[in-house]
């Protein structure tokens, strides 16, 4: 099993989002996060036009079968592209167990997409 | 002490030797007037809680949105008290030493000592009726007024708030707050509305406070936000505001509220009221368009937060010229000062390297500025028959406005200074370094706005 956490453009979470329910990744997590790093973003505030290094971005978090990490990883990689700095990044680890609390299931019989 | 008693027992013998021989029919409260005015009352003080408290703390980061509302809301408190203490005698009773008269009122009406509820307000706009001493008097009764005053005390320091918001300490707020309202507010008030005050005097127009509220307080903004020094984290450039809903919903309510603080401040329920009501409206709606206009086309994008500060800028303009302007005179005021509003904030400021956090000065001191000048070019005789701005070839009108403006601005501006001054040798006013980054809400009332508690 392997936890997949992408940090991608809110302007891209619907292109991330179809792209994952188009190869069958039908569940995951997401949040609005604030982040610093190379990228910075145009604010105007009553008429100031300024570069801002608080970064707003979403972050997804997916747990799935190893089967499935190498699709949902480039699912997620191609639908969040755009080329420019600040496209974000991904991360990939093991998950060591799952337990579905309803069944009492465990391993990765206690994941969603099978 | 003595002496005011004195004369006061004397008064009250010549008013009921003047009682007995009147014959006009006894003064009467208007219901009308009276039941407006406890409205209008009532809206005023929804422009501080929560109107203010919702724009300012929208315009603020999340970790000190609490302190700005606490701020407006401690004022609500502490001013009204003080306002029935001294503050309303000390703005608009007479004072018995002769030479203070036109500056500052005195003691008569400390603790509201002397006044009846069934009294009629010695204040008036255009109702009046002759009393049983032969003095005219107003329509509605003295407690309105003196509560309808008390709102606007109460708001105009809350407006300073704007330029020290994100790094004043609380107990340094609470003192310097009180000392200006004493010091600075209470003998403008005086000078500008009190039938003893100078500019009431030479003539100087303001209808419901551009200069006594909005020039003062814009003024008191620029002054402070340059004495307490920028915020750790201001580069050059304004700080995002941390949620733009209550923003807008503040200037909604601030927008509702200046119906009050507007057409309240003609004192009674008629066509006067009804021209202010409608002026205010438009110029507001007019300086809320124009600033969303160069928004769009210098920055591309038309804002909420622009729209907000532009609707404020209008109302804050029309306020002296409220009761004077006809809807042409609205249309160019709420123009106008967008346009000098949108030019100071979003370059004058940055330039001057000031950390005005909200735009206390550049919206407020601006607006009431341009308000002030432009009630002496466009006040007109269609409205009050007595009244008429340079345009209608009166330009003594602009000379006494102009004279009003800078002599609010130096008092203001000196007495200011000294009063910070003040504070910070006696109580401090900056918060530490290490607090201002933690917030002011943590470090100044041990709470904070969003938690993630049930």
């Amino acid at each position: 099993m392997k936890k997949i956490e992408a940090i991608i453009r809110k302007s891209k979470f619907e292109d991330v989002k179809q792209a994952l329910y188009d190869v069958g990744i039908e569940w995951f997590s997401y949040w609005d996060i604030t982040g610093l790093g190379k990228s910075t973003e145009e604010q105007v505030v009553r008429g100031q036009v300024f570069k801002s290094g608080y970064i707003q971005r979403r972050m997804i978090s997916i747990v799935v079968r190893d089967v499935n990490m190498e699709k949902t990883v480039n699912a997620i990689l191609n639908s969040a592209w755009t080329g420019e700095t600040g496209d974000g990044k991904l991360f990939v680890s093991d998950i060591q167990e799952t337990f579905r609390i309803r069944t009492k299931e465990s391993g990765s019989d206690a994941l969603f997409n099978k | 002490m003595k002496k005011y008693i004195i004369s006061f027992i004397a008064l009250i013998g010549l008013l009921s030797s003047a009682a007995a021989q009147t014959t006009a029919a006894a003064p009467k409260i208007d219901t009308g007037d009276t039941a407006w005015m406890i409205v209008a009352t009532a809206f005023v003080l929804l422009m501080s809680i929560p109107g203010l408290a919702l724009f300012y703390g929208g315009l603020v980061r999340r970790k000190n949105v609490l302190n700005v509302f606490m701020q407006v809301f401690f004022l609500v408190g502490i001013i009204s008290v003080e306002w029935v203490i001294v503050g309303y005698s000390n703005s608009f009773s007479s004072n018995s030493i002769e030479f203070l008269k036109p500056f500052i009122g005195g003691f008569d009406w400390a603790f509201l000592n002397n006044i009846n509820i069934n009294d009629l307000s010695p204040y008036f706009i255009s109702h009046s009726q002759l009393a049983a001493n032969g003095s005219q008097v107003g329509t509605i009764p003295h407690v309105v007024f003196i509560m309808f005053q008390c709102m606007f005390a109460v708001i105009t320091p809350a407006l300073i708030i704007g330029a020290f918001a994100e790094r004043i300490n609380f107990k340094g707020f609470v003192v310097f707050s009180i000392l200006w309202s004493l010091l600075i507010y209470n003998p403008v008030a005086h000078w500008v509305w009190s039938a003893d005050g100078w500019l009431f005097k030479l003539g100087a127009l303001d209808f419901a406070g551009g200069t006594v509220v909005h020039i003062n307080a814009g003024i008191a903004a620029i002054v402070t936000a340059v004495m307490l020094g920028r915020r750790r984290d201001y580069k050059e450039h304004a700080l995002p505001p941390h949620n733009i809903t209550y923003v807008a919903m503040g200037a909604g309510l601030l927008w509702m509220g200046w119906f009050g603080f507007n057409a309240g401040s003609g004192l009674a329920a008629d066509g006067l009221a009804g021209n202010a009501l409608m002026v205010t409206h438009i110029a507001a709606a007019a300086a809320a368009i124009t600033w969303t206009l160069l928004d769009w086309i210098i920055d591309r994008r038309p804002t909420v937060v622009g729209i907000s500060t532009g609707a404020v800028g209008g109302l804050v303009a029309i306020t002296p010229a409220a009761g004077f302007v006809g809807i042409g005179g609205a249309l160019v005021i709420g123009i106008v000062v967008s346009l000098i509003c949108f030019c100071m904030v979003a370059y004058v400021k940055p330039k001057l390297g000031y950390d005005d956090s909200l735009d206390a000065f550049g919206v407020h001191g601006i607006g009431g500025i341009i308000g002030a000048i432009l009630t002496g070019v466009l006040a007109s005789p269609l409205i009050q028959a007595s009244y008429k701005g340079a345009i209608y070839g009166n330009f003594h009108q602009l000379w006494i406005q102009l004279l009003a403006v800078g002599t609010t601005i130096i008092f203001s501006g000196v007495g200011t200074f000294l009063l910070f001054k003040l504070t910070d040798k006696l109580v401090g006013v900056r918060v530490s370094d290490k607090n201002e980054a933690i917030g002011l809400d943590e470090t100044q009332h041990g709470e904070t706005a969003y938690t993630i508690f049930d």
